[in-house]
């Protein structure tokens, strides 16, 4: 991926008021691949009892991701759309870590991008959850 | 035949739905971050996302995230499921809904995977979904939620989730 469109995507993930709302970071991006990042943060807690961050702010992370990757890939034209996302909670996320993922977009047609990532905590052996997705490719 | 037990007052059986709901609902500081509410009507409920600009996705279209529209379905997944249960335990008095008030919460039903299909964009206005719990066992269940905007008819999204259930001391 060129330099410019690595900068876009960026800019373009800066300027998404969710992802601004949950303080994502997009850590790198390129051919297909993007990595993001959501800080631990009290407010998106699911269960008051243990602080483990709900499973729809990892949903949030996982999606965002995801379109990233589909549209850093050579083939893909610009923007996308989610077309179905599935998510696994393999475990809970440890309270206090930030939650990071790789998405990779490992299939693309001239109207659908496939796309798969893994999310964890400080522990990058055990996943904290996977998703995979269909993605739409659009139209030049 | 045996005399009927007088009913109980309806603002008391009120009170003590929407309290127990009330309390299910405003202790997950998530569900307050995307400013979800639930509207019930005896055991339905609603949830509703009222809009919200951090809710944002694409600011071109503009567009709902779909991620805010995956936590709203996963919510509206779980505390439907958790209420099913809930109800149950209220209307028999096995759980105390006064004890709910103060904080007492049930453990909720945990997530093992959800799969949400995006049937349409999701446009800069108020959002709602209703969930269908499809099978309900000792250890697991199986959801399904539907999710409007303006006509109820044309959904924008809809999901299938499993669950593991909260264990009982029974």
């Amino acid at each position: 991926m060129k330099p410019e469109k690595a900068k876009m995507a960026e800019q373009f993930i800066g300027a998404i008021p969710h992802c601004k709302a949950l303080g994502m970071k997009l850590t790198s991006i390129g051919e297909g691949v993007a990595e993001m990042e959501l800080p631990y943060d009290l407010r998106i807690v699911g269960d008051p009892q243990n602080g483990v961050i709900h499973g729809g702010a990892v949903s949030a992370l996982m999606d965002t991701c995801c379109g990233a990757a589909a549209m850093s890939h050579p083939s893909s034209p610009a923007g996308t759309a989610t077309i179905d996302l599935r998510i696994d909670y393999m475990r809970v996320a440890t309270p206090g870590q930030n939650i990071r993922t790789r998405a990779e977009c490992y299939h693309i047609t001239r109207s659908v991008a496939f796309v798969r990532a893994t999310a964890t905590d400080d522990d990058d052996q055990r996943p904290v959850a996977t998703a995979t997705g269909a993605f739409t490719v659009e139209l030049k | 035949m045996m005399a009927r037990t007088r009913p109980e007052p309806v603002q008391v059986v009120k009170h003590r739905r929407d309290a127990a709901l009330s309390s299910l609902v405003h202790g997950v500081p998530y569900i307050q971050f995307l400013g979800i509410e639930f509207d019930r009507r005896g055991d339905e409920l609603t949830a509703v996302m009222a809009y919200d600009e951090k809710l944002i996705g694409n600011p071109m279209l503009p567009a709902l995230h779909g991620g805010a529209i995956a936590g709203f379905l996963e919510i509206t997944a779980i505390i439907g499921l958790a209420w099913t249960v809930l109800w149950d335990d209220i209307e028999t008095g096995r759980m105390d809904a006064e004890e709910l008030a103060i904080g007492h919460l049930p453990r909720l039903p945990k997530t093992i995977d959800f799969t949400v299909d995006y049937l349409r964009s999701g446009l800069p206005r108020d959002a709602y979904a209703r969930a269908r719990v499809n099978r309900s066992g000792r250890r697991y269940a199986s959801v399904h939620v539907e999710a409007w905007q303006d006509q109820r008819s044309k959904l924008f999204a809809q999901a299938t989730g499993h669950f593991v259930m909260p264990k009982t001391d029974a």
